[in-house]
């Protein structure tokens, strides 16, 4: 491999680890980024992550500002879990795609997002066995430690299926017809 | 013989847009037109028909009303029997110009407003002929339906 290969690359079962850590489409999230950023320099592991519009420059991981897409897709297909801010479209399509989540909310009161609904949205993941939810930067360490642990990477990610549930399904076809 | 029924499926990119394709068994025997800001979203629901608009928040006025005349052509040239959203400024015109063209309106709120309607869920209560949430709670108390979630 090139000199970009690391040097204490994780594996399980053969397989290197990568882990896509992606901030949306809309505004920066680089309490995210910077956390990430410094765990990645001790932990070793190979990490990619789409950054947004921001002036921070991560140093201990591969980075881009945005990707369309298609290459969104891809990257989260290739990755072995993805971390991201509480947005559902990277929830929904991670689930769909059978990858373990971690995500952490935006905060309003530091303008990462325009009000704390990410927070509340959150709290009803917490419940969800598929995601794990981390409250802000200093439990993203423990957060990474329950999401790598191979019992977690190993576990039944089944996708889930590619459309809504029965009942939401039947309660608009019906209205239509 | 019935005409198959026009259903037009509409909204921002992002979260709203990956709710809204995974309504498509309920539009089964309709034909469906999407639409939505990115252009790049239009392989997800290859073999419809397709448009996209200006994308805009309602910070910028302006692209808000270009992303208005673009949605009130597309509702005046295919007229919908139904006009349904997922999300945000193109769910909100969308809806107050399906009503004035007769459309039957759904707004469907995003599965991450966990506590209340979103703003333009709140916005549009009174304008979509069905308001849905995804949250028994949030139902009860903003008075519209729980009719089921994305997933």
């Amino acid at each position: 491999m090139g000199a970009c290969c690391r040097e204490r690359r994780r594996y399980i079962w053969g397989e290197s680890i990568l882990i896509f850590v992606t901030i949306g489409s809309q505004m920066p999230f680089d309490r995210l980024i910077i956390a990430v950023d410094e765990w990645a320099k001790d932990s070793g592991y190979e990490v990619f992550a789409q950054v947004g519009q921001t002036q921070y420059i991560p140093q201990h991981i591969d980075w881009c500002n945005n990707l369309t897409p298609e290459q969104f897709l891809k990257k989260i297909r290739d990755a072995s879990a993805v971390v991201s801010h509480a947005g559902m479209g990277t929830i929904i399509t991670a689930l769909e795609l059978g990858k373990p989540i971690m995500i952490m909310p935006r905060r309003g009161d530091l303008r990462e997002t325009r009000n704390d609904h990410q927070i509340a949205t959150v709290k009803y993941f917490t419940t969800f066995d598929r995601v794990e939810v981390v409250m802000d930067e200093k439990e993203l360490v423990n957060g990474f430690k329950s999401l790598l642990s191979s019992s977690s990477l190993l576990k039944d990610h089944t996708p889930i299926g590619s459309y809504a549930n029965d009942f939401l399904i039947s309660t608009i076809r019906n209205y239509i017809n | 013989m019935n005409k198959k029924k026009k259903i037009l499926a509409i909204s921002s990119g992002g979260g709203h847009w990956v709710q809204l394709r995974r309504l498509q068994p309920a539009f089964y025997g309709c034909e469906i037109i999407y639409s939505t800001v990115n252009l790049d979203l239009k392989s997800d629901v290859a073999g419809h028909q397709f448009y996209r608009i200006t994308d805009a928040t309602r910070w910028n006025k302006l692209l808000l009303i270009k992303m208005m005349c673009q949605i009130l052509l597309i509702i005046y040239k295919e007229r919908p029997d139904v006009v349904i959203s997922t999300g945000a400024a193109p769910g909100y015109f969308a809806i107050r110009i399906g009503n004035v063209f007769g459309a039957k309106t759904i707004w469907l709120d995003s599965i991450a407003n966990v506590e209340e309607l979103s703003l333009t869920g709140k916005k549009l209560k009174k304008y979509a002929n069905l308001c849905l949430t995804q949250w028994e709670h949030v139902a009860e108390k903003e008075g519209v339906i729980f009719g089921g979630k994305v997933f």
